[in-house]
């Protein structure tokens, strides 16, 4: 507890190694984030206004909707495997280099 | 003397379930093969009960109380969510709806999935870096405490209730339909079992009672999907087709689009269940639904609260990755579930059990098994009624502790001891609270019998996200917020969510009930002037109900009058008379018995709404067209946030900002694991 004083909020905030991080995580995960949105609401909206492209049969009874809602797990689980990949690989790292240096940077 | 306190409540409650089931008669299961369900239920509360009683004894502090001491593990975590996430709604429900409409029920299963992209993304790993116990104390961590944890535990407790309220009538009538016992008793017994549970474990036992439950469910699932798509090689285009084929889906959607399909042939029928607008009439409520589950997940407190139990944010996230891949895995599963019940045990018999098609699985595990008069069979539909049982006391518990650490962390020991409760009196506190509230929980459930609550699910998520997302994201990542924004914006979005669910369509309006008994009734008169088909007013009025706006109404043939379900019975009781075939006889009487349940349920209506003429706020019609509010409530959630906090100054949140930044994305000082 004494030593949380010593920690320099501000100083690691405007520390480089932190603004690194905070650029690179914000626009990958604003990237995500608005991909995976925009994906899954094409869902209601081609089920709602173009039920006919909906229809279209692609492989015996299977038809583009059957297939699109499938597809939303798929890019589901993809967006969750990206993110984890990138955050153990890269994030965390930098993380963990931050958090040991956390006490010296002033 | 543990033990036997142990030993005795788990004899008391088994007597309980066998007493009533002994006096019970209807339900699911056939009276022959009672004691096999009562078998596997008392396996399973026994394995629930045994957790729980390891789980007492390693929960002392507050640490343990509300966070199974943060020893969780990230897969034991991501377990537990699933757990706590696939309610009854979802697991019996989503299946049910594919069974009944085909392909709009697989569609809404896709957004309870998404919803967990914006958990992962945004949510799980900063909340355990800053929090504690609570939503309360994430967003005290800058905001003003008092006033932000005042505010955070309402709106637990709010969002914790409607969610509680909808599980337990949904728990007891499920209860009810599968094996017969009595309503009452069903809530007290998932209410005595949830409250030992979490008062004596608290969430170590809750944890591995969600984890449990979702094993069996996943278990029960895997086997179902493996029996009926099994005969199809697993083929997806041959199993869809054998769905296509199939007769009584046919004859479900001839039923289901009324005159529209009397030209359609047979194939295009079947083809038409695997195809969108079957159940989800509005594309509008649909995107509304959506915001609200995508948003509202990462706002419920018991969700977030789940990622206070793991060692660090990396667990949060492996937690959350494998959630995911149950959940997801799970509704492609009911995929599988919701069309062979369709194809074996026919939409019409799920349908004539219970009208949302909640007994589908129940049913298919009843066929897969052999059908209603096999051991087996009957030995499957007990196990996934125990599932389903288990999944009601797993989510409620999860719920109770919510909403008891709100009141216990937040309120008492947070704002009227200002946070100087010794650690005895804070876990006493906490016990305290989950007694208190699991009570009020039973009391509701019983007291809402036989009312409307399936609108209370959604409304939970639509308040989740207009209300506790906005506060929380907006906390952890927007360096203006502040206390009044967080305050103003929550309460905007949490009243804005419910008044509009108050005047929508989700309410009972009598006129129309009345309209309508009297149609099934006394029938329709005969029709001598043809109507063509009117299409619905655009624009705002999806929205909003105003002058000059027109509803739909589908084209009108002339044709004679239409006989109502008494002169039905009329006709059917001289023509029985005639019969004297035992065969055609006894289709007969099966037809008078249906019409006279009927005219009951008509009669009953008229009976229940005679002299109302307005809704519980006082309208004829609804006022707001949509089912769910989250379209208008999130934006004004965040909205009424964003303003507040520019045109007013806090210097605690200004000052904060730096040290939560730099914590929610690093995880220093961020609360460890507590060893034992």
């Amino acid at each position: 507890m004494a030593q949380e004083q010593t920690v320099n909020w501000a100083a690691i905030d405007n520390d480089p190694r932190f603004q690194a991080l905070h650029k690179k995580k914000s626009g990958f995960l604003w990237g995500l984030m608005i991909f995976s949105v925009v994906y899954y609401f094409l869902l209601p909206i081609g089920a709602g206004y173009f039920p006919e492209l909906f229809k279209i049969k692609v492989w015996g009874p299977v038809n583009v909707g059957i297939l699109f809602a499938l597809s939303e797990f798929i890019v589901a689980w993809g967006i969750a495997f990206i993110y984890s990949t990138r955050a153990n690989r890269t994030f965390d790292a930098m993380t963990a280099e931050i958090a040991r240096e956390a006490y010296n940077i002033k | 003397m543990r033990k036997v306190l142990w030993t005795s409540t788990f004899i008391g409650l088994s007597l309980m379930l066998s007493d009533a089931a002994m006096a019970a008669s209807s339900g699911a299961v056939a009276d022959k093969y009672k004691w096999l369900t009562f078998l596997v239920f008392g396996a399973i509360i026994g394995l629930t009960m045994f957790v729980t009683y390891r789980a007492a004894k390693q929960t002392h502090s507050t640490a343990d109380f509300y966070a199974a001491g943060r020893s969780v593990s990230g897969i034991q975590n991501g377990w537990a969510i699933a757990g706590d996430y696939l309610s009854a709604a979802s697991f019996l429900g989503i299946a049910g709806l594919i069974s009944l409409y085909g392909y709009d029920g697989f569609m809404y299963s896709v957004g309870w999935l998404v919803a967990y992209i914006t958990v992962l993304l945004l949510i799980a790993e900063p909340c355990r870096n800053i929090g504690k116990y609570t939503l309360g104390d994430i967003l005290a961590f800058r905001n003003n405490p008092k006033a932000s944890k005042t505010i955070a535990a309402v709106s637990t407790v709010l969002v914790s209730t409607f969610y509680l309220t909808a599980q337990m009538v949904g728990g007891g009538v499920l209860v009810k339909t599968l094996i017969g016992i009595d309503y009452t008793v069903s809530v007290i017994v998932v209410g005595i079992l949830m409250l030992t549970y979490v008062v004596f474990g608290g969430m170590k036992a809750t944890t591995w009672v969600q984890i449990i439950k979702a094993i069996l469910l996943v278990t029960a699932s895997i086997l179902l999907v493996i029996f009926t798509w099994g005969k199809f090689g697993f083929s997806l285009p041959g199993f869809l087709q054998a769905a296509v084929d199939n007769p009584d889906i046919q004859a479900q959607v001839k039923k289901l689009l009324g005159e529209s399909a009397a030209n359609m042939a047979p194939a295009d029928l079947g083809q038409r269940f695997l195809e969108p607008g079957l159940y989800l009439k509005s594309p509008i409520d649909q995107i509304s639904l959506g915001m609200a589950l995508v948003l509202g997940t990462a706002g419920m407190p018991h969700i977030l609260m789940r990622f206070f139990t793991v060692p660090t944010a990396q667990d949060a996230r492996k937690s959350v990755i494998w959630a995911m891949g149950i959940i997801g895995g799970f509704y492609v599963l009911t995929l599988f579930m919701g069309l062979g019940a369709a194809m074996n045990v026919t939409s019409a018999k799920i349908a004539a059990l219970d009208a949302g098609g909640n007994m589908a699985a129940p049913l298919l595990a009843q066929y897969v098994g052999g059908g209603p008069d096999s051991m087996l069979g009957n030995l499957f539909l007990a196990f996934v009624a125990a599932v389903a049982f288990a999944t009601i006391v797993a989510v409620v518990a999860g719920l109770v502790l919510a909403s008891a650490s709100a009141m216990s962390h937040d309120l008492y020991v947070g704002v009227f001891r200002g946070d100087h409760a010794s650690p005895q009196e804070q876990v006493m506190a906490a016990r305290v609270s989950t007694v208190i509230v699991g009570a009020l929980a039973i009391y509701v459930g019983i007291a809402a019998q036989g009312q409307n609550v399936a609108h209370l699910v959604a409304l939970a998520f639509a308040v989740a996200a207009s209300s506790n997302l906005p506060a929380v994201f907006l906390t952890l990542y927007w360096k203006k917020t502040n206390t009044w924004g967080v305050v103003g914006g929550m309460l905007a979005g949490s009243l804005t969510a419910i008044y509009l669910v108050m005047i929508s369509p989700n309410m009972s309006y009598p006129k129309a009930i009345i309209a309508n008994a009297n149609k099934v009734l006394d029938g329709t008169p005969e029709v001598t002037e043809a109507k063509p088909a009117v299409a619905a007013s655009t624009g705002l009025c999806t929205l909003w109900a105003m002058e000059g706006c027109v509803a739909a109404s589908p084209a009108v043939a002339v044709g004679p009058a239409k006989p109502g379900a008494r002169a039905k019975l009329e006709a059917a009781k001289t023509e029985l008379a005639t019969l004297t075939d035992e065969a055609a006889k006894a289709a007969k009487q099966k037809e008078i018995e249906g019409l006279e349940k009927t005219i009951a349920k008509a009669e009953g209506d008229l009976k229940k709404w005679e002299g109302q003429t307005t809704s519980m706020m006082g309208f004829e019609k609804p006022k707001f067209m949509l089912k769910n509010p989250g379209l208008i409530s999130i934006p004004v959630g965040f909205l009424v946030t964003i303003l507040l906090s520019l045109f007013t100054r806090d210097r605690r949140s200004e000052e904060m900002w730096d040290e939560l930044y730099v914590r929610q994305n690093t995880g220093i000082h961020a609360e460890g694991a507590v060893a034992h």
